[in-house]
């Protein structure tokens, strides 16, 4: 768990990207995880053709959490929102690599469950469970 | 050289079985989440295995050897915890753990002596346990919930105690927080509460594993706690309430072992304190419990809440120097105010990534709110790490936190 801490997860929780709310977002999705109480709220503008063209996020927690946050708002922009909801955990373990506990599994995926719940409408279940 | 107190904690690890087995990375385990679930003893595991493998059955009415033996030992154990409060035995009612015991006067007591009325006061640290039994009682009855404020440390405001106390039927208030360790003057608040014409529960979930009791003393009406934290079992645990209070309230469940005789249309109710015991029992667990507080009883109380307290003080002086690097410790940070707590935060690191860290060096702590959500927004903590001190804790192993925290620093370049 030691080395999951690397630079570049380290700069994301300290500087992370796409930071804060979206005005004129047209899907907005909020959820924390209740074994911690870490939230993340996601905001998307997505355009007449179905394509996400801006992001924020914001919330507070653990490094995992909000790193991994971060790291998924690069990637959705310019994605089309159905493919949105249908990202998997992958995409999150491939963003932060090796060396995440099960125990640490949901602060991880946090800000995927919050991105596809706003992507689908409603509450999405947790990605590490499918 | 080695002082006759590490000889004693040496002694007590060898006790403790887990303590021998090291972490999956080779680690020392290091165990400071006692607040949370104490480690067992080798005799509580004995006492389950005996129990389970020479006498299992059930109690009470059986009339074979293993039955009367099972009953002796469950209702023995029950003299042996009445013993370690100063209760009598028939005040001694088994539950689960706190939490039910307190829903238990809740419900039982709460409804049938709340009114519209009147005034439910609690504190603002309390676990969510002693909170949302009451949340539910005042809203069932109408009745207010009032809070005794906390100062910036963790401490009860009581300047204002009086006027807090008006009008309130119930004190509700816990013995020792288990987010900060800070211990309640009950000694100060139970007559004034008792003047103002109000009962008194105790959650004493983190109060009977780290200090003595005794409930006479106290003159508390109810007294809650969990046999899990203080070396025993999970599952099992203690309410005590005065005999007249519990002689007048109505059962809380029903079923078998709790009656005296059931027609079709109508029962009586057994004695104190089986009437409160509806159902086979936690025997098992009940006998473990006796056989934590027999080894409690051989340390001595005095000598737990003196070893915690120079754990406590040691602790605070080896993360003092961390002070100037962002380490912020929580609380009054006086052993005589405080059990062995200490919850603190180190500079930009979530407690959870400092638990993380912490673990891969086998130390074991607490991150999150603690089971105490309303307390963690008022100090505006996200969250904390807590680290809680037992019997089985040594200066080495505020050493191994200190380390622990050290290479945290180091991870998130700090």
């Amino acid at each position: 768990m030691d080395d999951f801490y690397r630079d570049f997860i380290l700069d994301h929780y300290r500087n992370p990207r796409n930071f804060g709310t979206l005005e004129g977002a047209t899907a907005t999705a909020e959820d924390l995880n209740p074994l911690c109480g870490d939230t993340i709220r996601m905001d998307l503008r997505v355009n007449d053709g179905g394509i996400v063209e801006e992001v924020r996020f914001s919330g507070k927690g653990c490094a995992i959490s909000q790193a991994s946050a971060s790291m998924l708002t690069e990637e959705v922009k310019g994605m089309k929102l159905e493919d949105v909801a249908k990202l998997g955990k992958d995409i999150v373990l491939e963003n932060v690599g090796i060396g995440i506990s099960p125990t640490r599994m949901k602060c991880a995926t946090l800000g995927l469950r919050v991105l596809k719940s706003a992507a689908i409408g409603e509450i999405a279940g947790w990605p590490d469970e499918e | 050289m080695i002082s006759l107190d590490e000889r004693k904690v040496e002694r007590i690890i060898t006790d403790f079985p887990i303590l021998a087995k090291p972490t999956s990375r080779g680690k020392r385990l290091v165990y400071l989440d006692s607040a949370a679930t104490s480690q067992k003893p080798q005799s509580v595991i004995d006492a389950l295995v005996t129990y389970y493998s020479e006498y299992n059955a059930n109690i009470h009415r059986g009339v074979y050897e293993i039955a009367a033996r099972a009953t002796d030992a469950f209702e023995a154990a029950r003299e042996t915890v009445a013993r370690f409060v100063n209760a009598d035995s028939r005040e001694v009612i088994w539950t689960r753990n706190a939490t039910e015991a307190i829903n238990l006067v809740g419900y039982s007591w709460g409804l049938n002596n709340i009114r519209r009325s009147d005034v439910i006061l609690t504190s603002q640290l309390e676990h969510h346990s002693n909170l949302v039994p009451w949340q539910l009682l005042a809203e069932k009855t109408g009745a207010t919930l009032r809070f005794i404020p906390v100062d910036s440390r963790g401490v009860l405001q009581l300047d204002d105690l009086d006027a807090l106390l008006e009008g309130v039927k119930l004190l509700a208030i816990s013995h020792v927080s288990n987010t900060l360790g800070t211990i309640t003057p009950l000694e100060l608040i139970v007559p004034k509460a008792h003047a103002a014409g109000a009962t008194v529960l105790v959650d004493g979930a983190q109060g009977v594993p780290h200090l003595p009791v005794d409930v006479k003393a106290l003159d508390v009406d109810f007294y809650a706690f969990s046999g899990h934290k203080m070396l025993g079992p999970t599952g099992i645990g203690v309410l005590y309430g005065k005999r007249a209070l519990l002689e007048a309230m109505p059962p809380f469940l029903a079923g078998g072992d709790m009656i005296r005789k059931v027609e079709y249309e109508h029962t009586s109710f057994n004695d104190l304190p089986w009437k409160f015991e509806a159902g086979t029992s936690n025997i098992a667990d009940a006998i473990g419990l006796g056989a934590a507080v027999e080894y409690l009883e051989s340390l001595g109380m005095d000598w737990v809440r003196a070893h915690e307290q120079e754990l406590l003080g040691y602790a605070l002086d080896r993360l003092a120097p961390l002070e100037r690097r962002g380490l912020a410790v929580y609380g009054p940070k006086d052993p005589q105010l405080v059990s062995g707590v200490l919850s603190f935060n180190f500079a930009d690191i979530h407690a959870h990534d400092l638990a993380s860290i912490l673990d891969t060096e086998g130390v074991c702590v607490r991150a999150g709110h603690h089971c105490t959500m309303p307390l963690m927004e008022k100090m505006g903590w996200p969250a904390t790490a807590r680290a809680s001190f037992y019997v089985y804790n040594t200066r080495a192993d505020v050493d191994a936190l200190v380390d622990g925290l050290e290479k945290a620093a180091q991870v998130f370049k700090l």
